[in-house]
């Protein structure tokens, strides 16, 4: 049987396109006070949440995101047909252990900080293929369980090189429906690891920026798109540098994306916040796109964007055995569905 | 097709000579390091440090201590002041400016030893803090004993 629904070489054209049904983002007290701070669902006020560790507070978080992402579609837990969720930490163990406390049938995911993509582009074939009704996407970080798995304990006297990141507290979901209205995921283009030699794991907008160039450039050959057909394009934590890096490397393929292309983790800190480079994890693309861009596109402002999630796909090991650090970036397309014409 | 000469650009045969070429591009974009800044705060932070340690010496000289047992005291008070402040959340905050200011001097030791124990004694006295305390310093620790033993062995042989 011929792959009818596949454009080119990666993208996937969805017939049936998912609609997202409910979405929910929860994030830490730093993440509140940023510029993004006021759209977020709910706001912690510290980043223990209530628990003992960090790690429990991390999943407390993502557990309360799946419940009122489900809670806004309207539906139970026993309407999803199946949770697909990751974290950063070793074997999964935030969406694990919510998968746990769910009782959803699960699929943990790993896919570093482009898990919430990578979870909506699989969410949305298997929707699409007429496997699932409901599907539960979700993606959740901590800066102080990442800090203290990938650097160092958070009371450490460093200096942050200004190329680092901060990884996002955060946790977000969604829940994709095969009917409703709304919103609705109509490409997948599913990218490649690349790895151009970037060693440096305070970084990693460099090491992911040439994964998201190269999955943008393309889903743009595969879907004959130009960078115009899209109201935003936005990667999911490159942050300053790798967006600039990006936008070069995109522009030496021949696409201009100055004007409309931005990063998440750009947007959801203010430089006076002191992250340097911007915001990174799991959570820093999920929170942005499920607390901003989706409630902005609901409002109008944007009508089809094309989201590339991206992640750093090292580890502490790879790290210390000299190894440099594999990217990769998954893109989505989401439309304001059905009214778009094409 | 349009496609295959957008993708050779992108992909060119020899993987090396892109790798070169981006890691040319990303030493442009990068922003420089505030080395200069990095190197003042050190001196000042760095210099205070020391300059109140020696105030110390004194200060325990004057109660009568000797002058190797006036060291160890401020080594001590040193060390001290350092854990109490990494426990109470000021030690980072102060390193940022500071940089190798508050790592050099023993008050960074003391950092990299009461950091771990704190940040670890969520996993249990034994396996948390015991085995993580030393993650940090332990490298110190470790090639300390080392040159400890080659000065110590290279002063039998000579004297």
């Amino acid at each position: 049987m011929a792959a009818t629904k596949k454009l080119g070489k990666q993208t996937l054209a969805l017939t049936n396109p998912p609609i997202i049904v409910g979405t929910s983002s929860v994030v830490g007290p730093k993440e509140g006070q940023g510029p993004l701070g006021k759209n977020f669902d709910l706001v912690l006020s510290d980043s223990l949440n209530g628990e003992k560790t960090w790690e429990k507070a991390e999943r407390k978080m993502l557990r309360i995101c799946c419940q009122k992402a489900i809670e806004e579609a309207g539906l139970t837990q026993e309407n999803i047909d199946f949770m697909m969720a990751g974290d950063l930490l070793n074997q999964l163990i935030s969406a694990n252990f919510t998968a746990r406390d769910l009782g959803i049938p699960f699929i943990g995911l790993y896919g570093a900080c482009s898990t919430m993509f990578e979870g909506l582009a699989l969410g949305s074939m298997i929707i699409d293929g007429g496997y699932a009704n409901h599907i539960l996407a979700a993606a959740a970080s901590h800066y102080d369980t990442a800090e203290r798995q990938y650097r160092f304990p958070t009371e450490m006297g460093i200096q942050r090189p200004l190329t680092a990141q901060w990884t996002v507290t955060g946790a977000g979901g969604v829940v994709l429906a095969d009917s409703g209205r709304g919103l609705a995921v109509t490409h997948v283009t599913i990218g490649k690891v690349i790895d151009l030699g970037i060693n440096d794991p305070n970084d990693m907008g460099s090491a992911m920026a040439p994964a998201a160039a190269d999955t943008m450039i393309r889903h743009f050959i595969d879907t004959g798109r130009k960078p115009s057909d899209y109201d935003l394009i936005i990667t999911g934590d490159l942050a300053s540098v790798g967006r600039a890096l990006t936008e070069q490397l995109v522009k030496q393929a021949g696409y201009d994306i100055s004007k409309n292309y931005t990063d998440c983790g750009i947007l959801i800190f203010d430089p006076s916040q002191d992250t340097h480079a911007g915001g990174s994890g799991c959570g820093c693309s999920a929170v942005v796109l499920t607390g901003y861009l989706l409630k902005e596109m609901k409002a109008g402002k944007f009508k089809r964007i094309l989201g590339i999630g991206t992640g750093a796909l090292l580890s502490t090991t790879s790290s210390l055995q000299g190894e440099t650090i594999p990217g990769i970036g998954h893109a989505v397309v989401i439309e304001a569905y059905p009214l778009n014409t094409q | 097709m349009v496609g295959r000469e957008k993708e050779d650009k992108i992909i060119p045969s020899d993987q090396e000579l892109q790798k070169i070429q981006y890691l040319r591009m990303v030493k442009t974009t990068k922003p420089k390091p505030t080395l200069l800044r990095n190197i003042l705060g050190a001196f000042v932070f760095g210099g205070a440090i020391c300059t109140f340690g020696q105030a110390l010496i004194e200060l325990y000289k004057s109660f009568g201590l000797s002058k190797v047992d006036a060291g160890a005291a401020t080594s001590a008070t040193l060390v001290f002041i350092a854990a109490l402040l990494t426990g109470l959340g000021i030690y980072d905050s102060i390193a940022k400016y500071a940089g190798a200011g508050t790592i050099v001097p023993i008050t960074g030791f003391a950092n990299s030893v009461v950091a771990p124990a704190l940040e670890y004694r969520r996993e249990g006295m034994i396996f948390g803090v015991g085995q993580k305390i030393f993650s940090l310093a332990g490298p110190v620790l470790a090639f300390g004993f080392v040159t400890a033993w080659l000065v110590g062995l290279i002063t039998y042989l000579l004297i």
